[in-house]
């Protein structure tokens, strides 16, 4: 309760975090050629594993029992890690670019905008970052023959839930950040979550003690989200996935204006 | 609340900021008229920084009471920043942006709308010389430049204070002068300057009224002429010897002037007539190194009311 108490104090601002995403767009106009590349990783993923190692493996058995080809259950996982992925390169390392070098927030702060204003901006840019990859992602699977149903245009919008998830605690987790060796210690996070999500096989192939590690991690809640939707095989469980995605958004966004406050109001 | 006609626009008693166990600012009482143009003069660490933040909204006061355009910068923070500029010590332009957009965006963070940011944006380019490098990215601008555009910046939402933090510290005397008259200007256009400095040039070129900080308290407060008269003399004679200790040397002018300021490298005489006083150390006999009459400043103000120069 003490927690939430001093959450609500962090001055709010004037509501104008729309306004840095705007500045977003406009300077990330001149920096197309690294959002391009955030697109092709997915992309080679999809075909090295789901068309090439696929041929290998066959068809693998979906949540619900029924068969389908490899690459039609690796892209809805590879869909949710792009949006994890677009999301926390943004959210970290171009945040502490802003936050120690250019010293953006300093000079944001001295406008009507506040700590809040600036978590919720940057947030929702990532969190764009990655619904846009993933946008374009699901365009390529389509082409791949990956998709097999329509519920799989509802992976777009499940996929902001996950970039808002990682991006509020990614930007949370970079205020803490003192030099750039800092971030490998989020690609330690992130790399294996991307390998053992049940990302590239089911969550079945672990043993007891471990699926319940897996499904305690978030990119687990995220690939199995996107998969129920691209599977049309939606479920009780999907509340589950949203709600956890929810609750590490809301945490990490307040956390980060908290953070903000802390370091750049003294 | 409205500001009332006689309430000042900015209203601190006993202002306090501490960090830690460190004291910055240390108690301060400052009333900031609207069209005056008001200085913090001091060295480094004296709390001027501080002072300025908390007056910005960027910094909750430790103790005391701040009243800024009449509100609360507690709980009225984003409206108070709405009216005001602010020039930061370091210059924080965005350098992923060019010179215009960073005016545009920085407009549109006060809400204004995109036509009347870019309308702004043409007119404050042309007020800081900058037009013709509107479409140059930040990074190769002189330093000149990126404070001039510093301030072009800090003007979009036609504030009715602007706050600036040290404007021309490290600048070379030609940018100086450039931006002093750019200062000049927006004074004579009624916009109300708070500036901090260790220049004395700068505070008596800007000020109509200045107080003087050291350790986080104002020691002296008055217009730039006023202080001089009160805490210094109308001349001064600066003696240099052929000495390491210029202590050495004091017996030698005894009774010459009101007052004696010894510094490492020179003796500073206060008296009214600086000539006189010169004539007579050559009556007495003494052969200085160099001779010089000048008038009091605002550095031989602070040299008297601290005992210590301004830059050192």
């Amino acid at each position: 309760m003490a927690v939430l108490e001093r959450i609500s104090r962090v001055p709010a601002g004037a509501g104008m975090a729309r306004m840095l995403v705007e500045r977003n767009y406009r300077s990330s106009r001149r920096t197309w050629s690294i959002i391009v590349s955030g697109f092709f990783e997915p992309v080679f993923f999809l075909f090295a594993m789901g068309v090439g190692i696929g041929a290998l493996v066959g068809d693998v058995a979906t949540g619900d029992g029924r068969l389908v080809p490899y690459v039609v259950f690796v892209a809805p996982a590879l869909l949710a890690a792009s949006a994890m992925n677009g999301a926390i390169f943004d959210s970290t390392t171009n945040v502490f670019f802003k936050l120690k070098y250019a010293r953006l927030y300093d000079s944001v702060l001295s406008t009507p905008l506040g700590p809040r204003d600036i978590a919720v901006g940057e947030i929702s840019w990532a969190l764009l970052r990655g619904v846009v990859y993933s946008g374009a992602f699901l365009a390529v699977a389509v082409a791949a023959g990956a998709v097999t149903t329509w519920t799989a245009v509802l992976a777009v919008p499940a996929a902001s839930l996950i970039g808002w998830a990682f991006a509020s605690v990614g930007m949370a987790t970079t205020t803490y950040m003192r030099t750039w060796s800092d971030f490998e210690y989020v690609q330690l996070a992130i790399l294996p979550m991307f390998l053992f999500s049940a990302t590239f096989f089911p969550l079945s192939t672990y043993p007891p003690v471990l699926q319940w590690v897996v499904q305690a991690t978030p990119l687990y809640h995220g690939v199995a989200m996107v998969r129920d939707l691209m599977l049309d095989e939606v479920g009780a469980g999907m509340l589950v996935h949203v709600g956890y995605l929810v609750g590490m958004g809301l945490l990490g966004t307040a956390w980060t204006a908290l953070r903000i406050e802390r370091l750049l109001l003294r | 609340m409205p500001l009332s006609p006689s309430e000042p626009l900015i209203r601190a008693r006993g202002l306090v900021k501490t960090f830690g166990d460190f004291t910055a600012v240390d108690g301060i009482d400052v009333d900031v008229h609207p069209g005056e143009s008001f200085g913090f003069l001091g060295p480094n660490g004296a709390g001027k920084s501080s002072t300025m933040r908390m007056i910005g909204c960027v910094s909750p006061p430790t103790g005391g009471s701040l009243r800024i355009l009449g509100m609360d910068p507690g709980t009225q923070g984003p409206a108070i920043r709405a009216r005001l500029g602010v020039v930061p010590q370091r210059d924080s332009l965005d350098e992923e942006l060019t010179v215009e957009e960073n005016i545009w965006v920085y407009g549109r963070y006060f809400g204004l709308p995109r036509p009347v940011v870019r309308e702004r944006a043409a007119e404050l380019l042309e007020f800081a010389q900058l037009s013709e490098r509107a479409r140059s990215v930040v990074e190769p601008l002189s330093g000149g430049m990126k404070r001039r555009l510093t301030i072009a910046r800090a003007l979009v939402n036609t504030p009715q204070i602007l706050l600036l933090d040290e404007p021309t510290t490290g600048l070379d005397p030609q940018a100086r002068h450039v931006l002093w008259d750019r200062l000049f200007r927006l004074k004579r256009e009624g916009v109300t300057l708070v500036l901090t400095t260790h220049y004395m040039d700068e505070a008596e070129q800007l000020c109509d009224r200045l107080v003087v900080m050291d350790h986080g308290r104002i020691v002296a407060e008055g217009s730039p002429r006023a202080l001089i008269a009160e805490h210094s003399t109308r001349e001064v004679l600066e003696l240099r010897f052929d000495t390491h200790d210029h202590t050495a040397h004091l017996a030698d002018v005894d009774g010459i002037a009101d007052r004696v300021e010894v510094l490492p490298d020179r003796l500073l005489l206060y008296t009214p007539d600086g000539e006189s006083a010169q004539s007579e150390i050559a009556r007495r006999g003494i052969e200085p190194l160099s001779s010089l009459v000048r008038r009091s400043t605002l550095e031989d103000v602070f040299l008297h009311l601290t005992g210590r120069t301004l830059v050192d």
